[in-house]
């Protein structure tokens, strides 16, 4: 039964490996003359979507209002990510082999803070984008944000947008889930 | 005396009312529509937002186009510029697409076009292409049906009126040409009344390769019958092409008697398996004759031409067993095969009934040799031997015939103006069902491959009349589509087409949809002025030779004012849809040019030619609604007189920040 704790713990790390396949989030832009929607992808990497052109077209949209180019380049996130998971993957088999109390309760953590403050990145780069506007901008209105949701559903002028998790999004919230059950069980076990 | 005044009175009133009926007996009535299905509206009706069960393609005869129709509801989707130069979207004014109308004689920007026939692959339509011919200066094209776009155009030399064509062999080996006119072979200054002696005519067979690009394989020498119609065996008779003829007389004046004597013309029978064989042997001789083939690239967006200069040719007296003549009265007019490959179907529009050939009986009289009499080495067949049923008076002037999958037959009749549906076999008459007017061909999809869909038939007519609303002399050619899955055909639907649609083709549209093109990959195009992004963008002179490299996005051109252009300059816009949206072209027309606009898809290269003839500055701007900000695409060019010096310079508003 002590094998239990290590088993879960190594799932949890496949389940981080999901993010070097699919995207981590989504927001997707529904107006009338997009029936289809503009789906934007974050992966850990970069930026896509549902075609090559996906980014070219929401830089387009976002010009009218004078929103900022989303140049992905610009975005050291985009670098930081894969060391950062690449450290969880390592560190979470570590975990798993060498057994240690404190290094599942550490591991856990430390992903879940991660999270947090990914999502807090994520809103502050929104923000950013919503809210700084180019005074030239062809199209203005007086108060109004064009920021994004962190998570749900938003009205944005023709656009009703969506901002959700992609598989790899629900994979990490797995990976964690699997980090409280091996901690869990490690507890447990250590009792008895 | 009285009594007498009253009688007389009422004798009279009698009188009148006996003569009243008797002249309301003999007034001309209208002979009403047949009663219209009270669930018609339903069967036609694609909700908003919905999609039509089929494609239709519709020949635009002397529009020269292809238009595209959705089926059932009989809605225009497309015209496809073929033929002819089309102003809408810059076709055939463009410098990527003139090459596509080069021809022997030149640039020959219009074209007469008949019969589209879809690609097809063990009989079965497949969705890869359309072909289409030119009758009027010979040729077929090829659309790509990824792109709903003209992708090459062959000329058929040695031949006059290519209206026996293009009707593919059953895995698109081949399309076929024919000459509805006999011309001197070869083309030279003879006397027209030396006919007889100097006239030919040529049947062609073009060979298609995988990726859908045509050549001349070989053509075939007869005497100058009018070579009218043709369909290619399939099933049990794949391997053959039958080409009906009439003029079989040939005489070539006052053709509409002359050429109506005989009371039996002839389907010629080719084999074109046994003319592969015989090219393979070398039979053939190499004869000079120049004509072109066209092609448009999808990377560079731009059609090449390449002059060719000889056609193999076979004769049948050099090459025995290769044509057979049928007798079938009476000049008749289509020509078509069953989707079992059994029965060949000569529809002879001056004759009475309607004449099956079969190809069972065909063969066994190749074997035993039942020939009436020889034509230029061409044996002609008995016709009692080679005819497999009789349809008998089954209306006036027959002219075409297509198939369901169940057995029958659906032939038009152009001069009683109906269809009449009978039972492949039996040859009984099944049903009939009035057109309005006059109908010429008519289709079913997947009519005249081995699969049919038989669930609507479509009549395409030659005579509008009263059908709609009246537009002055000139009407649109009316076409209706019946209900055709029960026993009796339903009428369901009127509708106006485009130009004079003769044939049309019919295909499932599951069978198209996914493959339809969205927007070309920037990354792909490879033309040689293309601009891929806004710092590739550019202006150039090479003498008086101007290229700019010009590019559009929503909402500006790159560069957008351009000065140092001289009068008499020859200006080429070579301008790059950087937009990678489905659905978001941009156009772009500049004063005073005197071609077209230009229309770019996304990821495209179009290049319009502009020779400025005063001095001045001359907007620019996108004509295609493109956004929020397209009132404010636009630009200037100035031009300045030939000896100025204006420097060279262009430039893209900044914005200030």
């Amino acid at each position: 039964m002590s094998k239990l704790p290590r088993l879960v713990n190594t799932l949890a790390v496949v389940a981080l490996l999901a993010v070097f396949l699919w995207p981590i989030w989504q927001i997707v832009l529904y107006a009338p003359q997009y029936p289809d929607g503009v789906k934007m992808y974050i992966y850990v990497d970069k930026l896509g979507g549902d075609s090559p052109g996906t980014l070219q077209n929401v830089n387009i949209l976002n010009h009218y209002v004078g929103m900022k180019k989303i140049e992905p380049d610009s975005i050291p996130e985009l670098k930081l990510m894969t060391p950062i998971l690449l450290f969880f993957v390592v560190f979470g088999l570590i975990t798993a082999i060498f057994d240690k109390k404190w290094m599942y309760y550490v591991w856990t953590l430390l992903l879940i803070v991660t999270f947090l403050v990914g999502l807090y990145d994520f809103y502050l780069w929104e923000y950013d984008y919503g809210h700084t506007l180019d005074p030239n901008a062809p199209m203005k209105f007086d108060g109004a944000s064009f920021q994004p949701p962190v998570f749900g559903k938003k009205v944005i002028l023709n656009f009703v947008v969506y901002s959700i998790p992609h598989i790899a999004g629900y994979c990490l919230a797995i990976s964690a889930g699997l980090g409280i059950l091996a901690s869990f069980l490690k507890y447990k076990f250590s009792k008895a | 005396m009285k009594r007498n005044k009253i009688l007389i009175t009422s004798l009279v009133i009698l009188g009148l009312v006996a003569i009243f009926k008797f002249v309301a007996c003999v007034t001309p009535e209208k002979p009403g529509d047949s009663a219209l299905n009270s669930d018609a509206a339903n069967k036609v009706y694609v909700a908003p937002g919905e999609y039509d069960e089929f494609y239709g393609f519709f020949s635009g005869g002397f529009s020269g186009q292809v238009s595209v129709y959705g089926l059932p509801s009989g809605r225009l989707l497309k015209v496809i510029p073929v033929f002819s130069q089309d102003a809408e979207k810059g076709y055939g004014y463009n410098e990527e697409t003139k090459p596509l109308l080069n021809t022997s004689f030149g640039f020959v920007p219009w074209d007469d076009a008949h019969h589209p026939e879809l690609s097809q692959t063990n009989g079965e339509t497949d969705g890869r292409w359309l072909f289409i011919n030119g009758n009027n200066t010979p040729r077929i094209a090829r659309i790509d049906l990824t792109t709903f776009e003209t992708a090459e155009i062959i000329e058929i030399p040695n031949s006059g009126g290519n209206h026996s064509s293009p009707f593919t062999t059953q895995n698109t080996e081949y399309v076929v040409a024919g000459t509805r006119f006999g011309v001197p072979y070869p083309q030279k200054d003879v006397a027209i009344d030396s006919y007889a002696e100097n006239f030919k005519g040529m049947l062609s067979y073009i060979k298609v390769d995988e990726k859908g690009h045509m050549d001349i394989a070989f053509q075939i020498l007869l005497p100058a019958f009018d070579y009218d119609l043709a369909h290619s065996g399939k099933g049990k008779s794949d391997g053959w092409t039958f080409f009906t003829s009439y003029n079989t007389e040939q005489k070539h004046d006052l053709l509409e008697v002359n050429a109506s004597q005989n009371d039996k013309d002839f389907i010629a029978a080719v084999n074109w398996k046994k003319a592969e064989e015989y090219v393979a042997q070398g039979k053939f001789k190499e004869i000079p004759a120049n004509y072109y083939i066209n092609r448009y690239d999808d990377d560079t967006h731009t059609a090449t031409s390449n002059l060719k200069k000889t056609v193999k040719v076979l004769t049948p007296e050099d090459c025995p067993g290769l044509v057979y003549f049928l007798p079938t009265p009476k000049s008749p007019h289509g020509v078509d095969v069953d989707p079992s490959g059994e029965y060949i179907i000569g529809n002879g529009k001056l004759s009475a009934d309607l004449t099956v050939h079969s190809f069972t009986n065909m063969l066994s009289a190749i074997e035993n040799q039942e020939y009436e009499t020889t034509i230029a080495g061409v044996p002609v067949l008995k016709y009692d031997k080679v005819v497999g049923g009789v349809v008998v008076k089954p209306g006036l002037g027959p002219l075409h015939t297509e198939f369901d999958n169940e057995g029958n037959a659906y032939t038009t009749f152009f001069i009683s103006s109906e269809v009449v549906k009978w039972k492949l076999g039996t040859w009984e008459v099944l049903d009939r069902i009035p057109t309005y007017y006059s109908v010429g061909h008519l289709m079913i999809p997947g009519g005249d491959s081995h699969k049919p869909d038989g669930k609507y038939l479509v009549a395409l007519n030659k005579i509008t009349k009263d059908r709609y609303l009246p537009t002055g002399p000139e009407m649109n050619h009316s076409a209706q589509l019946y209900d055709i899955s029960g026993d009796k055909m339903k009428l369901l639907l009127d509708f106006p087409t485009v130009g004079e649609p003769h044939y049309a083709q019919g295909i499932a549209a599951s069978k198209l949809i996914s493959n339809s093109k969205k927007i070309f990959k920037l990354e792909d195009n490879q033309h040689p002025y293309r601009a891929l992004g806004e710092k590739e963008t550019k202006v150039v002179r090479d003498g008086n030779i101007v290229h700019v490299y010009m590019t559009t996005i929503r909402s500006h051109f790159a560069p957008d004012n351009i000065e140092g252009i001289k009068v008499g300059d020859k200006v080429y816009f070579h301008v790059t849809n950087l937009e990678q949206d489905f659905d978001v072209p941009h156009g772009f027309a500049v004063q005073g040019a005197r071609n077209a606009e230009l229309l770019i898809m996304p990821g495209q290269t179009e290049t319009l030619f502009w020779m400025p003839e005063r001095e001045g500055v001359f907007p620019f701007y996108c004509t295609d609604f493109c956004s929020a900000l397209h009132q404010e695409m636009q630009g200037y060019v100035r031009v300045s007189p030939a000896n100025a010096n204006t420097p060279l310079k262009w430039s893209t508003g900044e914005p200030e920040s």
